[in-house]
């Protein structure tokens, strides 16, 4: 068997692709499920229903979405550049420490203000918190992948050292957490008696923004360009330093803006498991979408609705939860080869 | 006299990869003690046909046969062991072990737990000084030279036996003195009685190194002729099918400088500078060319005129306005067409789009964008003008750059610096890799450039090229430049005395002209 090189991959084999790997991948895992003597098609009946069978599942699922659609962009517009941004954990948490402390009680700044405040705030937190690793790297090319993941800890520790110090809440009950931003920070409800906020919006805007800004501006034509290959963009002239740089800032502000949403839609305030690794579960979903801006949007719905589906289904059978990470870790691997095969065609030699 | 015995004969040999034939029906014989050039532009069928031979691809159709036994097919293996040696264009040495061990691993069994070192020693030294390939067993290979590299390379051939030697394009990456050092070394493999295969698109090779030359087109072979029975004419339209007549530069008076460098230095940051005070001006309607031997700082030369470095002392002024700082945007807003010297690297950006690639150098032109948005009807329809004015052979504008031929992504090139009018043209190996057709386009758009009041400056390792196109020709070597000397005052052997360095025949040549 070999495999050959497609001259182009029509649209039916690429919208084909990750409904084939997701198909697998449940196949595949239906085997784990098989093993814990729970009757795999109503197991997967029960995972479907919790993710999406009720308004509270939907809602839930969306609300779960909303971070994963934010860190995935930020992912895939990184990657997209060639910027291997493996820290959006960091980055989230940045920009959730900034809404905290814009959108506090500390601060009190004015109402219509806040808001705004806290998220931009989140969002540059996030950026900046990138822009630095990027600097190392376009200077003297030190590897983004480990001072990313490595920064990744190092935010977190700040984190905890001031949620034990200057940012802890007196009225809480010794725990480790923020107090909460003020009222005028907090996003509206979508709808109404639901965790559902106006997050969602932000995020499905930013990423139809973003298609837009990768297929009809200048930016995103210098973007593709110098992530596919620097060194001629760079010997037609385009600015492959800044270029890279403003990915940073985009890159981390979409994490960062990620966490801010968390903090200013639906916690309130900050602890240290506000994010249970939306930052990595980001980069699955930016390769489940092939790094399409729009993409994200699907990949990020589908990946919430294992999780939030896997916790339903684990409550009524004896299947634990965990396979929810399982599914979305064999749907990533399925991914990877439908993209192969998606760009390759098998031959037998 | 009777003929030598027949060590390989194909017969009939058929590949198709889908609908494309890469072979079709062909068949040759090899004799020992032959030196066989197979002969054809790029995507004739020569390397796959090699492929087939050396087990990497299965035919659909024919057999081989080795020394009058039958070939298994598929198997490099098996090839090896009935004596087929292959040198691949890209060569397969580990870079961080020794020549030594490159040369004798895989010919030992895995399985002892000593290997006889002294031995192999022996009988490399033993086969290196037979055949005259100089090689220091201990050195590691990733020091060596590329012509060393593939002096190793041929050893590990013949160590393991090898009674035919396929060479797949050996001399595109060697020197003129290593090709002839290369050829010498044929000359001595097949005296032992060796066969050799020799794949080449370049005719003087064929000159001067094979007995039968075998021209492959379109993947059939449309003949085979003893070398020294044929004629360069003869084979270039073998080759592509038709008489070609190769562009030729009428006599023209040089205009205004387009071009002016002055005491011009480019350090390296370590020992000797890449360009050491160099001096060179290129007019409108003139064609310089820069001769050389690799690696004596025409990289540099290129990148400084391409706005990718910067003169460390010294000025650049274009149409006699000194250069500050200038990068490659500001180079392509001052009329500089530039064709660099490596197409796939840094031409163009093969994920991309043709449209996308032709607006490369020129998106922020109000033609192709307004308020930063990207005026894709404008781009494509001037993709569609390029690839017609251009003859570039592509589905379409939205075609991705990667799938097109070497020749048609140069073109591409061309298109997309020449269809502004150009003042000066920077053409850095502009035919490196193409086959004849190719070349002899690339350079009529470039006399044709000329004629229109461009000054051209042609780097090119490839004297041949130089010749054909320079009015005068300055020699690099070691980051200096000789001044730029009329072509009719010079004479080859002349400049071949300067890309080795021996400048003192400067003074006689300057005298004479």
């Amino acid at each position: 068997m070999r495999l050959e090189p497609r001259a182009h991959a029509p649209l039916a084999i690429r919208l084909l692709a990750p409904v084939g790997a997701v198909v697998a991948a449940l196949a595949l895992c239906a085997l784990l499920v098989a093993w814990t003597g729970a009757p795999v098609l109503r197991a997967y009946g029960l995972l479907v229903e919790g993710a999406v069978g009720s308004r509270f599942a939907l809602t839930e699922t969306l609300t779960r979405a909303t971070p994963l659609i934010l860190t995935g962009l930020a992912a895939a517009v990184a990657f997209r550049a060639k910027l291997w941004n493996i820290g959006a954990e960091g980055q989230l948490y940045m920009g959730a420490l900034a809404a905290v402390v814009l959108g506090g009680e500390l601060l009190n700044l004015p109402a219509w203000a806040v808001l705004p405040l806290a998220l931009i705030g989140g969002a540059l937190a996030g950026g900046v918190t990138l822009l630095g690793p990027a600097v190392l790297k376009v200077r003297f090319g030190v590897d983004e992948v480990v001072t990313t993941l490595l920064l990744n800890f190092v935010v977190l520790l700040l984190v905890s050292m001031l949620l034990e110090g200057a940012l802890k809440d007196p009225m809480g009950m010794g725990w480790p957490q923020s107090a909460p931003v003020v009222e005028a920070a907090e996003l509206p409800k979508l709808i109404e008696r639901t965790r559902l906020h106006v997050g969602l919006l932000l995020a499905l805007g930013l990423a139809v923004i973003l298609w837009l800004i990768d297929t009809r501006t200048i930016w995103g034509y210098e973007n593709r360009a110098v992530g596919a290959n620097p060194r001629a963009a760079a010997f037609a002239g385009m600015p492959v330093t800044r270029v890279m740089l403003r990915t940073a800032l985009l890159s981390g502000g979409l994490a960062g803006l990620a966490g801010a949403a968390e903090v200013c839609g639906l916690k309130g305030y900050l602890t240290l498991d506000l994010s249970p690794g939306f930052g990595y579960s980001g980069i699955v979903v930016a390769m489940l979408a092939q790094l399409h801006p729009l993409g994200v949007v699907g990949a990020a719905v589908f990946i919430a609705g294992i999780f939030v589906g896997a916790d339903a289904m684990s409550r009524a059978m004896p299947v634990p939860n965990y396979i929810a990470d399982v599914l979305v870790a064999t749907s990533l691997l399925c991914m990877l080869v439908a993209g192969l095969l998606a760009r390759y065609r098998l031959r037998r030699s | 006299m009777p003929s030598p015995p027949v060590v390989l004969r194909l017969s009939g040999i058929t590949k198709r990869f889908g609908p494309l034939v890469a072979n079709d029906a062909i068949s040759l014989t090899l004799h020992e003690g032959e030196v066989l050039a197979l002969l054809g532009e790029n995507g004739a069928g020569k390397t796959t046909l090699m492929n087939i031979l050396f087990g990497h691809y299965v035919a659909d159709e024919g057999s081989i046969e080795a020394f009058g036994r039958p070939l298994p097919p598929g198997s490099p293996k098996a090839a090896l062991a009935a004596g087929i040696g292959m040198v691949h264009q890209h060569f397969t040495l580990a870079d961080n072990l020794s020549v030594l061990d490159n040369i004798a691993v895989g010919t030992e069994p895995l399985w002892r737990f000593w290997s006889d070192r002294g031995a192999a020693r022996r009988r490399l030294l033993d086969l290196a000084e037979r055949f005259g390939l100089g090689v220091r067993p201990d050195a590691l290979v990733g020091d060596l030279s590329v012509g060393e590299r593939q002096r190793v390379e041929i050893l590990k051939a013949l160590y393991r036996d090898a009674r035919v030697l396929i060479l797949d394009e050996p001399t595109a990456v060697l020197t003129p003195q290593e090709s002839a050092g290369l050829f010498d070394t044929l000359r001595r493999l097949t005296a032992d009685g060796l066969a050799v295969v020799f794949i080449s698109h370049k005719m003087n090779e064929v000159f001067a190194a094979s007995d039968t030359v075998a021209v492959l087109r379109a993947g059939r072979l449309v003949a085979t002729r003893r070398t020294a029975e044929t004629d360069r004419e003869e084979l270039a339209e073998l080759m592509v099918g038709r008489a070609l007549k190769p562009p030729t530069p009428t006599p023209m008076a040089a205009g205004e400088p387009v071009l002016a460098l002055a005491q011009v230095t480019v350090n390296s940051g370590h020992g000797r500078p890449l360009l050491d005070a160099v001096d060179l001006t290129v007019r409108r309607h003139q064609v310089i060319g820069i001769a050389g031997v690799s690696g004596n700082g025409q990289t540099a030369l290129a990148d400084l005129v391409s706005g990718l470095i910067h003169p460390d002392s010294g000025t650049l002024s274009l149409k006699g306005e000194t250069v500050g700082y200038a990068d490659p945007a500001a180079m392509v807003r001052r009329g500089v067409a530039r064709i660099p010297e490596d197409r796939h690297a840094a031409g163009l950006v093969g994920a991309m789009a043709v449209w996308e690639n032709l607006i490369a150098e020129r998106y922020h032109d109000p033609a192709f964008q307004r308020f930063g948005v990207i005026r894709r009807g404008a781009a494509r329809a001037h993709a569609r003008a390029v690839i017609e004015a251009f003859d570039v052979r592509c589905p379409g504008p939205d075609a991705r750059t990667q799938l097109l031929s070497g020749g048609n992504m140069q073109k591409l090139i061309l298109g997309r610096t020449l269809a502004h009018g150009p003042d000066l043209i920077l053409a850095s190996q502009p035919t490196r890799g193409l086959d004849v057709g190719a070349v002899s386009y690339v350079h009529g758009r470039l006399l044709e450039a000329r004629a229109a009041g461009a000054g051209v400056l042609v780097i090119s390792e490839d004297l041949d090229e130089i010749l054909a196109l320079a009015d005068a020709i300055a020699v690099i070597h070691h980051g200096r430049l000789t001044p730029a000397l009329p072509h009719d005052r010079v004479s080859v052997r002349q400049l071949g005395l300067l890309m080795a360095g021996h400048w003192d025949v400067l003074p006689e040549i300057l005298d004479a002209a």
